[in-house]
């Protein structure tokens, strides 16, 4: 029954003396909704950076379902269904979004490295991006490059990035980072639409946001989790309630 | 055009889009029609358009690099050059037939950019400007050294080529030369237009856009650097060899910084990332220097100097790039 699609087992990392990640230890169920909050300097965006690989830890573990994923580049973890988005836009500015949607779906069946047929004859290819982009509202704006497109779209752009590479856990970091708040909430109700198959982890720091679409919340201060547990649970916690909530977010 | 196909989702089809990225362009068969003309108007400068030719798979080979990666090399001669000299060596051990010596030089151009793909896969930036430089000197200073094997300063002599396909004879007029050339400069090109407009294309420019997001879209950035060197290098080594067996001779200066330095001049003159500049590139930088150079030998290089910044300040996207904005520019002003 709960099947835990991702876990880490005594992760630390240092950056010299300080301590960025110590004793990370987390067991994500299948098609769970986490929340990861914390403030700033508390080391989320290190852990998204250290489940993906594009940190090394010092020591622990990071299991996808039963695989050992500790030793994995960062393009062979999202081969196997672990992909993040990111905070600040990681995007291909002068590719269309089609184009960009397009080649990550091709580096996901395999394709991308194919040199002797040309990118057209791919239709299915080009007919899952669009569909992508279309479930995200980006049907009608696809042709245009992405630099060209609005921050909003932007901030769709990336998701739609990895939702082509048909993740398995996806790690969103700060999905609405910089979009107004009026719009934050159009943004979450695009991710509240994901597929329940897909566990999914997201970094935010709008709490009613948090509230609202986090089954479970995790709760970082200083490169470690001072408590995880249900939306009730954390509002009600004192000691997050003293280092978090109380200082100057509620 | 766009407003027609989003105003009605239901016909639209996103293969079209794609298609209509890689169609072949009237003007584009143009171009390769007007590369007939010198036969007709001017049979006496043969010679020098076989050397446009040749520089022009050149640039190509430079722009899958420099315009499409995203990768700056100021080293491009290596391949070249090994290339050359591949080509030169095969002829002059005895072996003359033009058409497999040229598959020779591929092979060993491309197994030189296999090679350096390792170290360029380390480094980024500036460091690439300044590795390809360096493995560009040290080639130049092994071939001065290898006397014995490359004639040094004096050029590998002594190269003869039998007629290709054991008829046509390389003549004094370059007729058969420029033939050649031209053969072997457009298929290359549709080769390469199809790289480029292939999936692995796609992925070489969301390189050249964003080198951090490729691995978290799960792409191999390594194989891929390795595939793009070791292409990029064997169609260098294709020019190299046109070179060598058109001019039956292989001076050193194939190796050299300056022909490095040059061949990315020409792309940047002509637009770098969209084939067509390397083309038109080389067509203004060999007939610019040949004209000027007619004028007053010494002086030339001011006015490509002139023209080089002429063209970064006000087209920075080169002379195709600024053609292209100018087009965009009237066609948005008429609807």
């Amino acid at each position: 029954m709960t099947e835990i699609a991702l876990s880490t087992a005594g992760l630390n990392k240092k950056f010299g003396s300080l301590v960025v990640a110590g004793d990370i230890n987390v067991a994500l169920p299948r098609g769970a909704r986490y929340a990861l909050i914390g403030p700033n300097g508390a080391g989320k965006t290190t852990l998204i950076n250290l489940i993906t690989g594009m940190l090394r830890p010092d020591s622990g573990r990071i299991l996808l379902g039963e695989e050992d994923i500790t030793a994995l580049a960062p393009d062979g973890r999202v081969k196997r269904g672990l992909v993040r988005t990111f905070q600040i836009n990681t995007l291909f500015p002068n590719l269309s979004a089609l184009e960009a949607v397009t080649l990550a779906v091709c580096e996901r069946r395999g394709k991308a490295g194919v040199w002797w047929k040309s990118l057209p004859s791919y239709r299915d290819a080009a007919d899952e991006a669009y569909a992508i982009l279309a479930t995200l509202g980006l049907a009608a704006d696809c042709e245009r490059p992405t630099r060209q497109l609005a921050y909003g779209q932007q901030r769709l752009l990336e998701i739609a990035l990895a939702l082509a590479a048909k993740p398995r856990v996806l790690l969103l970091d700060e999905p609405a980072a910089g979009v107004p708040r009026s719009e934050s909430r159009e943004l979450f109700t695009a991710v509240a639409g994901i597929s329940s198959d897909i566990t999914i982890l997201f970094i935010e720091h709008d709490m009613e946001v948090v509230f609202r679409f986090a089954s479970r919340i995790i709760v970082m201060v200083s490169g470690r989790i001072l408590v995880e547990g249900t939306p009730a649970e954390i509002s009600g916690n004192e000691r997050v309630r003293e280092v978090y909530l109380g200082a100057g977010h509620g | 055009m766009t407003a027609e196909t989003t105003g009605a989702p239901a016909a639209f089809n996103p293969q079209d889009v794609l298609r209509a990225q890689v169609r072949w362009h009237p003007l584009e068969i143009l171009f390769w029609l007007a590369t007939l003309l010198p036969f007709v108007l001017t049979p006496t400068y043969l010679v020098l358009c076989s050397q446009v030719a040749f520089a022009a798979l050149f640039a190509l080979s430079l722009d899958l690099l420099v315009g499409y990666s995203g990768l700056v090399s100021l080293g491009h001669a290596v391949f070249f050059g090994f290339g050359a000299y591949a080509a030169g060596l095969v002829a002059k051990a005895g072996w003359g037939e033009p058409i497999s010596g040229l598959f020779i030089s591929m092979v060993v151009a491309g197994f030189v950019g296999y090679l350096v793909s390792f170290i360029m896969v380390r480094i980024s930036h500036f460091a690439l400007i300044m590795v390809s430089l360096g493995l560009c000197l040290l080639a130049f200073e092994l071939a001065n050294q290898l006397h014995w094997l490359t004639g040094g300063d004096d050029g590998l002599q002594g190269i003869e080529m039998w007629p290709i396909l054991g008829t046509f004879k390389f003549d004094l007029y370059g007729k058969v030369a420029y033939s050649y050339t031209l053969i072997v400069l457009f298929l290359s090109f549709l080769v390469l237009r199809r790289i480029v407009n292939s999936p692995f294309g796609l992925s070489l420019r969301g390189l050249r856009e964003n080198q951090r997001r490729m691995p978290a879209i799960g792409a191999p950035m390594r194989k891929r650097l390795q595939v793009v060197y070791m292409i990029s290098g064997a169609f260098a080594g294709l020019a190299g060899a046109l070179s060598a067996q058109t001019t039956q001779f292989v001076a050193l200066d194939a190796l050299s910084f300056q022909r490095s330095a040059e061949v990315l001049v020409m792309l940047v003159l002509g637009g770098a990332g969209r084939l067509y500049g390397g083309l038109i590139g080389s067509i203004i930088f060999i007939v610019a220097r040949d004209q000027l150079a007619g004028m007053n030998p010494q002086y030339w290089y001011f006015w490509l100097g002139l023209l080089l910044v002429f063209v970064i300040i006000f087209l920075p996207n080169g002379i195709l790039g600024g053609l292209a904005q100018l087009v965009a520019h009237l066609r948005n002003r008429r609807s």
